[in-house]
């Protein structure tokens, strides 16, 4: 299911701005302590958050930290101490935590966190693409990717269940595109608290901080064990895949939405798979009706866990369709794109895999319009392109 | 030995080291019940390399800057989840008044309830004595090194306890290894105060000061009686107490000890040690500090 | 690797949680050049030598004689230097093995 059918009658549906709509879900998952620092477009989620506090409609300790840098570290503290944790960031924040989600995931911190997606200075752009959490794709921490709001929503809930299993213990981002979800009203069901509470047991980690039983975390590890803590990190991301899956279907059946690590949509009969995350897929769907229209046999594959990366029901999903097209909003500076990269290794080797192309577009907030992705996939049928490129450039400033 | 033993030997500090010595006296004045947050350095690669810990109390460390950051959310959340304990921070001079300056701000001005302790062995130790700018006028580091143009390094001692009284940090003191009730009590002080503390302990390094190991004491004791490192109390930003000194001690008895300060006994170089003296007959003025 | 020494490794905790006092293990005693050597005759029992000592081995008898404990303490001579009775002699450490 692309796209939960949400606009269905629903006494418990409101109209709500996307950012509203992630703090309230964060109120139902009862973290203890959250800790963040304000950035454009992440600000209305902690500030909504910061109301719900100063209200007494939410039971959390704020921490209103002096950088992002010192928001993750907080939450480090606040984990180890056995506290659930939240925050939020975008763009220089999570490139300012750069050494500190290495740490948490090291530490097997189990932090979830919304990464609202924007483009990386310079040049200074406040607008969305997703380069900065691709950016830290090999930090240690599972990353999912909502295409709309109420999707937004249900993966937090998702996240903590995952991200506190005890197989896995990793932090968490839950990614939204800046704006273009952040900033726009959707209508979204917020998950029911008690509901909520059943799903998600509560944090009980096996070590905290504690004078009773005095553990030391964080301790340095030289080469004969280092490898080791990768190794168990390594597998946890592997392992989480299957648990993403079972929390999805969980969820699913009480809370009635459905969710995938990769969803299909008009893929049966496609010579065509166009392949992205987050709120680009909206567009790309109405694009591939039209052109369904036109007799173009098109598809989508839609990404929502990252890391893990389910490399098998990827290839499950294209396997035996002729051309792949990747459309994503971040550039692997002169080698391609983080999406595209990963597709490519994970299907090196494979058979009847189809031939990948990439596209940049959409970076720092440029509109990406049905006609730009139906533009894109005339240009590769009717000329030979390289297999990474920009799309929608303007040639006459260059 | 206290009776109950908080900190394991076993560790691999260098022989000699004042390091250990502050983390002893500083868990005997807080006590069972404590948390201990700390930096990267020298505290941390000798007491905690895995699988093994010399620490008998709870003990986190995540990087070189955030400590302060961490202890903050240690500290929220056993408030949160209503439990008790002491939470101090033990961070070299380089994690406290150079990289973790930033998160240390933020945890003063946040009025976080920790004890934050700077064990000060005035260079970055565990990276090879590199100057921070907690080392003092005249020592020669491997980034301050004395040359035929460079008498060491050229800025005095970032006065961290001056910024942290600045912050409203209702406590803060300073104190050094060569005085071991006065570190206790000022840690055992600290704990009584609700908010954060600041306490800035002198601990020598035998390695990097180049002395022998069986001096540390002595060294710990000269820095204090010749007036370089004035030892006192500030309470809501008032000095409220201070060590007197009986017959202040002229700086070269301490400097000349030292391989830091070697160079400083050549022709070339003499001017700086009476600077360094101004440096201490200003402490004493300021602090009071000659009896 | 002997099957007894197998036994021992301690397994990986995820993140690396580690037992409190475990250096104790680390025999530190083996970095020495120099051995403290206490004079009981000339100790006054006040204790400087434990408070100072770096390692925190030196521990005390009934009769409040300081012992150290020559497994981990690493011949600093901190502890000579600091008794005010000289009752403790710094020698070259004839290691036996
Ligand atoms: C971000 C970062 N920069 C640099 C380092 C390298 N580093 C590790 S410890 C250290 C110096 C520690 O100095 P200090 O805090 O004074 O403690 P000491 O070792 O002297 O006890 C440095 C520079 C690091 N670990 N992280
Ligand atoms: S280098 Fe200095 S501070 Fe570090 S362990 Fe050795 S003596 Fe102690
Ligand atoms: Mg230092």
């Amino acid at each position: 299911m692309i796209k939960s059918n949400i606009l269905k009658e629903n006494p418990k549906m409101k109209i709500l701005e996307g950012s509203m709509a992630v703090a309230q879900t964060v109120k139902t998952c009862k973290p203890n302590i959250v800790s963040a620092y304000p950035i454009t477009p992440q600000t209305h989620i902690v500030e909504d958050i910061a109301q719900m506090v100063a209200d007494g409609e939410m039971q959390a300790d704020y921490i209103k930290v002096d950088s992002e840098f010192s928001a993750l570290s907080a939450l480090i503290g606040a984990c180890a101490t056995g506290a659930r944790t939240y925050s939020s960031t975008t763009s220089q924040g999570l490139a300012l935590m750069f050494e500190v989600l290495f740490n948490a995931s090291g530490m097997r911190m189990p932090i979830v966190m919304t990464v609202v997606n924007r483009a990386l200075s310079a040049p200074l752009n406040i607008w969305n693409d997703q380069h900065d959490s691709i950016a830290v794709r090999d930090a240690g921490w599972i990353q999912l990717y909502a295409e709309d709001n109420q999707e937004a929503c249900d993966l937090l809930p998702i996240a903590y269940k995952v991200a506190e299993d005890k197989e896995i213990l990793l932090p968490t981002m839950c990614c939204m595109d800046g704006f273009v979800l952040t900033h726009t009203f959707e209508p979204v069901v917020i998950p029911e608290e008690s509901l909520v509470d059943e799903f998600l047991p509560s944090f009980r980690p096996d070590y905290v901080l504690d004078p009773e039983n005095p553990v030391t975390i964080g301790a340095y590890g030289g080469p004969e064990i280092y490898t080791e803590f990768r190794y168990q990190q390594h597998n946890a991301m592997i392992n989480a895949e299957e648990k993403i899956e079972r929390a999805m279907n969980e969820f699913g059946e009480m809370f009635g939405r459905e969710y995938n690590l990769v969803d299909g949509y008009r893929l049966d009969d496609a010579d065509i798979v166009l392949i992205s995350m987050g709120s680009l897929l909206g567009t790309m769907k109405d694009a591939v009706d039209d052109m369904r229209e036109d007799g173009v046999k098109v598809g989508i594959l839609k990404i929502t866990s990252y890391r893990p990366f389910p490399k098998e029901k990827i290839y499950e999903k294209i396997r035996g369709i002729e051309t792949g097209i990747v459309f994503e909003k971040d550039v692997s500076i002169g080698m391609g794109a983080g999406l595209l990269n990963d597709l490519k290794s994970s299907l090196y080797g494979k058979k009847q895999t189809p031939s990948l192309y990439g596209f940049a577009l959409g970076l720092g907030g440029r509109d990406v319009t049905i006609d730009n992705i139906k533009d894109a996939v005339n240009k590769l049928k009717t000329s030979k392109l390289d297999d990474f490129g920009f799309i929608n450039l303007r040639e006459e400033v260059l | 030995m206290s009776s109950v033993q908080l900190f394991a030997p076993g560790h691999t500090a260098c022989a000699g080291c004042g390091m250990p010595i502050a983390i002893k006296l500083i868990l005997e004045g807080s006590g069972k019940d404590t948390i201990v947050v700390s930096p990267t350095g020298c505290l941390e690669v000798t007491t905690t390399r895995y699988p093994q810990s010399a620490w008998g109390v709870p003990w986190i460390h995540s990087l070189f800057e955030n400590a302060a950051a961490v202890a903050s959310g240690v500290e929220r959340t056993l408030k949160v989840l209503k439990r008790d304990a002491n939470v101090i921070v033990i961070g070299g001079d380089g994690a406290t008044v150079d990289i973790g300056i930033g998160a240390l701000s933020g945890m003063f001005e946040r009025g976080h309830n920790v004890t934050y302790i700077c064990y000060d062995n005035e260079a970055y130790m565990n990276t090879g004595v590199q100057r921070s700018s907690s080392t003092p006028y005249g020592a020669s580091t491997t980034t301050s090194p004395a040359g035929k143009l460079s008498f060491g390094e050229d800025r005095p001692k970032k006065d961290l306890p001056a910024i942290a009284a600045a912050h409203g940090v209702p406590y803060v003191a300073t104190a050094s290894i060569g005085y071991p009730k006065d570190v206790i009590n000022k840690v055992k002080k600290a704990k009584e105060i609700v908010g954060p503390k600041y306490i800035h302990v002198l601990a020598p390094c035998p390695t990097g000061w180049r002395f022998d190991g069986e001096k540390t004491i002595k060294m710990a004791k000269l820095a204090v009686e010749t007036g370089l490192f004035p030892v006192y109390e500030m309470e809501d930003g008032v000095i409220t107490k201070v060590k007197k000194i009986k017959d202040r001690k002229p700086v070269d008895e301490y400097l000349k000890l030292q391989g830091r300060y070697k160079h400083l006994f050549k022709d070339d170089f003499k001017d700086q040690v009476k600077k360094i003296q101004e440096i201490a007959d200003k402490n004493a003025e300021k602090f009071g500090l000659d009896r | 690797m002997s099957q007894s020494k197998k036994d021992e490794t301690i397994k990986l905790i995820p993140g690396g949680i580690t037992g409190p006092k475990t250096t104790i293990v680390n025999k530190t005693g083996s970095w020495r050049t120099f051995i403290p050597i206490f004079n009981k005759e000339k100790c006054n029992k006040c204790g400087i030598c434990g408070i100072f000592c770096p390692e925190d081995c030196i521990t005390e008898d009934e009769e409040g004689h300081r012992h150290p404990d020559y497994d981990f303490c690493k011949g600093c001579g901190i502890c000579a230097e600091e008794c005010p009775k000289d009752a403790i002699e710094m020698i070259l450490d004839s290691k036996e093995g």
